[in-house]
């Protein structure tokens, strides 16, 4: 039994392939060099950008690279209209333009705009990225639940509400236990909790699975902030004021140059994120338990023929997404923000929606999808701070913007799994 | 929404579903048509309300001071715990109705009524959105980015009410076709990315949320655009009183000619929906878009067409908060949750136009009295969030709603056909 994903591509068998010409990736490519040769000679800057690659408490230092803007904006806009003219004389030639491509494109064009926009100024690049990642956790730990609770066959709209459950539930038990430990449990709880009402509405009652993310959502939000206001904001000492979580550095992989600090100097929680993206991963893909997943997400009456029980599968597996969604919230009240606050997911769930589809409903491409996200939003922060000629509100406005163009030209067609959004009534 | 299987021709407002009954069954007709009103679709609908209201009187009553004083020593007077439960709950519901109904304190009907007018000014944005969502539901096509229409639309219709002066017919009527053109133009982005690139709606809706909030905010911190002239604060300045919508019952009340429109609204959305060739298209392709393909309709332009209509109508929402509601200016929390509301007016009306006008009313009733509730009985309006989603989530499993009062199941007593209902979005 095969089952077929979205990742695989027709280039596995000896099939006779078909000369298609696509012509969205040089269109694509070609854009962003126009935007940033307008950039580069219209707003032209001078002056000599430094990048700071190390923290004050590394073990290995190393020296500040100085960049001359003039310099680098100029290479580095001929260098990006040379790849748009590969791209599209490969796409003459009707050859796909490769990943690897596209992604030197953009790291070249991310220089020379970081170059630019802080021009006169010190980017440390430690700090952008550590800050990147820790915007991005949430992100990651939703997208890798909805993709769990897609690849089984349920449109998972309520990861935003599962956040905010535990946010809520981890902020309210670890501050009456002051036990990091039981405020992650409570967190897994509550959004298993909430993924129950979603599997049950959706698979014992047959209700429409976006129906009832969509108001889960809402009530998740009503109840939270009800309760907020009633009961917590009045006795915040007692029920909103938990511990966080410590910065846990592991020993030798944290004094590795710029990855040590930005990967290997995280609380727990990052690292328990790492081991997430690996396991479900490994899990989705290699083993038993993810072939039925899938399957029966693909095709649930094949599946129900070769015995496996769909719904009961379903049912586990959403709550499974559920608890992971749930440690994301976590993150905002033990990670970073200390306390709970009214609606202070702040629609990262639905950005944990759009990273599951901008990376095809594969755990890899989702947690690249929504580090990608979480690096626009910090290198505005960043870009603020140094002071950018830019307004802030165009800075917040491109991973949005980035993500649109991703979605309408380089991946074009996305595949959901067959069988996502409908509900398996057997006959 | 579970009885509607045998659209797209189906009339308006099934009470009972209209099946011929192949009724094994020796009952009698008068006993079958008792049976169908008291598990039908009008039934069910108030039996929801008056669960989703009975949870959120318990939530009410546990978080209310003086019943957890009160029960502080239950076990000696039961009776003061039940009283104060009691208190709190009827409390909180009389100020929900005097609220948004009628208040019995004021003297006269004319000052009594009051809370009425507000309820249909709260109410006039929800249905105009609901009608919108309504309309891309109906396509087989979800547009979470109600947000970003009605800010945009906002933004433009407030655009040419404060700074182009003209005569008040023609002022206010010009104001009204920018911002339902905005709105039309930010969700037809959506659709035209759907119907040229296959991009997922959904993803773009949400990016355009963003992109359409940053871009409101940049707008309103720029002199010249809409910001208030020789202010520092992200505010526009206030509307020319020839393009704001007069009051419908004089300066006593709120209400203004937004309703009149949002009424209009609904009755064109009906028309189109139901007896246009176009609304056809559309209920042809949200049913199954292959089988509509073949019967020859062009299913890209159904999509462009369906977001346009669908952004225009959640830009008049924007336009009657501007020109109706908040004439004094707005920032850029003017669309305030509307967006997102308008999917479970939409949903509670199960996506029927008529059926979205009193879904709208109804949650404008709670809105209203909400904030008279949170002001009279210090219950935090979040309460309403709870009340709505409760009633959407009870509406769409109807199954649910028969289990806990014991209905029987209309129709005929297959269990198959209560076990499968149709979904109401198609995706």
């Amino acid at each position: 039994m095969s089952v077929a994903t979205p990742t695989q591509t027709a280039t596995t068998t000896g099939l006779e392939r078909a000369a298609v010409r696509n012509w969205k990736p040089p269109i694509g490519l070609g854009v962003f060099a126009v935007i940033a040769l307008l950039l580069f000679t219209v707003g032209s800057r001078s002056g000599v950008t430094m990048f700071r690659l190390s923290t004050t408490s590394d073990l290995i230092q190393l020296p500040e690279v100085a960049a001359d803007v003039a310099v680098v904006t100029i290479i580095v806009t001929i260098v990006l209209f040379g790849i748009a003219a590969l791209s599209a004389w490969r796409a003459y030639r009707a050859a796909p333009t490769p990943l690897w491509l596209t992604s030197v494109f953009a790291a070249l064009f991310l220089v020379a705009f970081l170059s630019w926009a802080a021009a006169g100024a010190t980017i440390p690049v430690p700090g952008l990225l550590v800050g990147a990642v820790g915007l991005s956790a949430p992100l990651i730990f939703g997208a890798l639940g909805g993709v769990i609770s897609e690849r089984v066959g349920v449109v998972n709209v309520a990861i935003e509400g599962q956040l905010l459950a535990g946010a809520f539930a981890s902020a309210v038990v670890a501050s009456i236990t002051q036990s990091l430990v039981a405020g992650l449990i409570a967190a897994v709880v509550a959004g298993v909790l909430v993924s129950f009402v979603l599997a049950t509405f959706s698979i014992r009652y047959v209700v429409d699975q976006v129906i009832v993310g969509v108001v889960l959502n809402v009530l998740v939000i009503g109840l939270t902030s009800f309760l907020f206001s009633k009961v917590l904001s009045p006795n915040s000492a007692v029920l909103n004021s938990p511990p966080r979580f410590q910065r846990l550095p592991i020993p030798l992989l944290g004094e590795i140059p710029i990855i040590g600090p930005v990967l290997f100097r995280q609380t727990i929680i990052i690292y328990i994120m790492y081991v997430a993206i690996a396991v479900v991963w490994f899990a989705l893909f290699k083993t038993k338990w993810g072939l039925r997943l899938r399957a029966v997400g693909e095709h649930p009456q094949a599946a129900d023929t070769v015995g496996i029980n769909v719904n009961r599968t379903r049912f586990w597996n959403v709550s499974l997404a559920g608890a992971i969604a749930g440690l994301g919230g976590a993150y905002f009240t033990l990670g970073s923000v200390g306390a709970f606050n009214k609606e202070m997911t702040a629609g990262a769930g639905f950005i944990a929606l759009a990273a599951v589809i901008f990376g095809r409903w594969d755990p890899i491409r989702a947690t690249l999808a929504a580090l990608l996200f979480g690096f626009a939003s910090n290198l505005q922060s960043v870009l603020s701070i140094v002071g950018s000629p830019v307004p802030s509100q165009f800075m917040l406005m491109l991973p949005y913007l980035v993500t649109i163009f991703a979605v309408a030209g380089l991946v074009g067609h996305v595949r959901a799994p067959a069988a996502s959004g409908k509900a398996y009534v057997k006959s | 929404m579970s009885e509607q299987l045998p659209p797209p021709v189906q009339p308006e407002a099934t009470e009972a579903p209209a099946k011929p009954v192949a009724d094994p069954q020796h009952s009698s007709r008068t006993e079958q048509v008792l049976r169908d009103i008291v598990g039908g679709n009008a039934m069910i609908s108030v039996l929801a309300v008056a669960l989703a209201l009975l949870v959120g009187a318990i939530l009410i009553a546990f978080t209310d001071e003086d019943v957890q004083a009160a029960s502080g020593y239950f076990f000696s007077r039961p009776g003061d715990t039940l009283q104060a439960i009691w208190n709190a709950a009827s409390g909180a519901y009389s100020a929900l109705f005097q609220g948004s109904i009628y208040n019995f304190r004021r003297p006269g009907f004319a000052d009594g009524i009051r809370p009425l007018t507000e309820t249909l000014t709260f109410a006039t944005p929800l249905i105009a959105a609901g009608l919108g969502v309504a309309v891309s539901f109906r396509t087989g096509l979800f547009n979470i980015g109600g947000r970003g229409q009605m800010l945009v639309a906002a933004g433009a219709a407030g655009y040419v009410a404060f700074a182009l002066p003209m005569p008040f017919p023609l002022h206010l009527i010009v104001a009204v076709i920018a911002g339902v053109a905005a709105g039309a133009l930010w969700g037809g982005i959506a659709g035209l990315l759907k119907a040229r690139t296959g991009a997922h709606e959904v993803i773009v809706t949400i990016m355009l949320n963003y992109i359409g909030l940053y871009l409101i905010s940049y707008l309103l911190r720029t002199q010249g655009a809409l910001q208030a002239p020789g202010s520092n604060n992200p505010k526009s300045p206030a509307m020319l009183p020839s393009a704001i919508f007069p009051e419908l019952f004089g300066a006593k009340y709120n209400l203004h000619w937004g309703f009149i429109f949002a009424i209009a609204a609904t009755a064109w959305v009906w028309y189109l929906i139901n007896r246009s060739t176009l609304g056809f298209q559309f209920r042809a392709v949200g049913e199954n878009p292959h089988a509509a393909r073949v019967a020859g309709i062009n299913v890209k332009n159904v999509y462009v067409y369906a977001m346009l209509i669908s952004g225009g109508l959640i830009g008049l929402a924007g336009v009657s908060q501007v020109l109706g509601t908040v004439t004094t200016g707005f920032s850029e929390g003017i669309d305030a949750g509307i967006g997102f509301d308008a999917i479970t007016v939409a949903l509670l009306g199960r996506s029927k136009p008529v059926g979205v006008f009193f879904a709208g009313i109804l949650f404008g009733a709670l809105k209203a009295g909400g904030y008279s509730m949170q002001a009279a009985q210090g219950v935090p309006v979040d309460i309403v969030l709870v009340v709505q989603s409760l009633i959407v989530l009870f509406i769409a499993a109807p199954p649910l709603v028969r289990a806990i009062f014991r209905l029987p199941i209309p129709g005929t007593m297959r269990r198959a056909r209560a076990l499968n209902p149709k979904a109401m979005v198609t995706r």
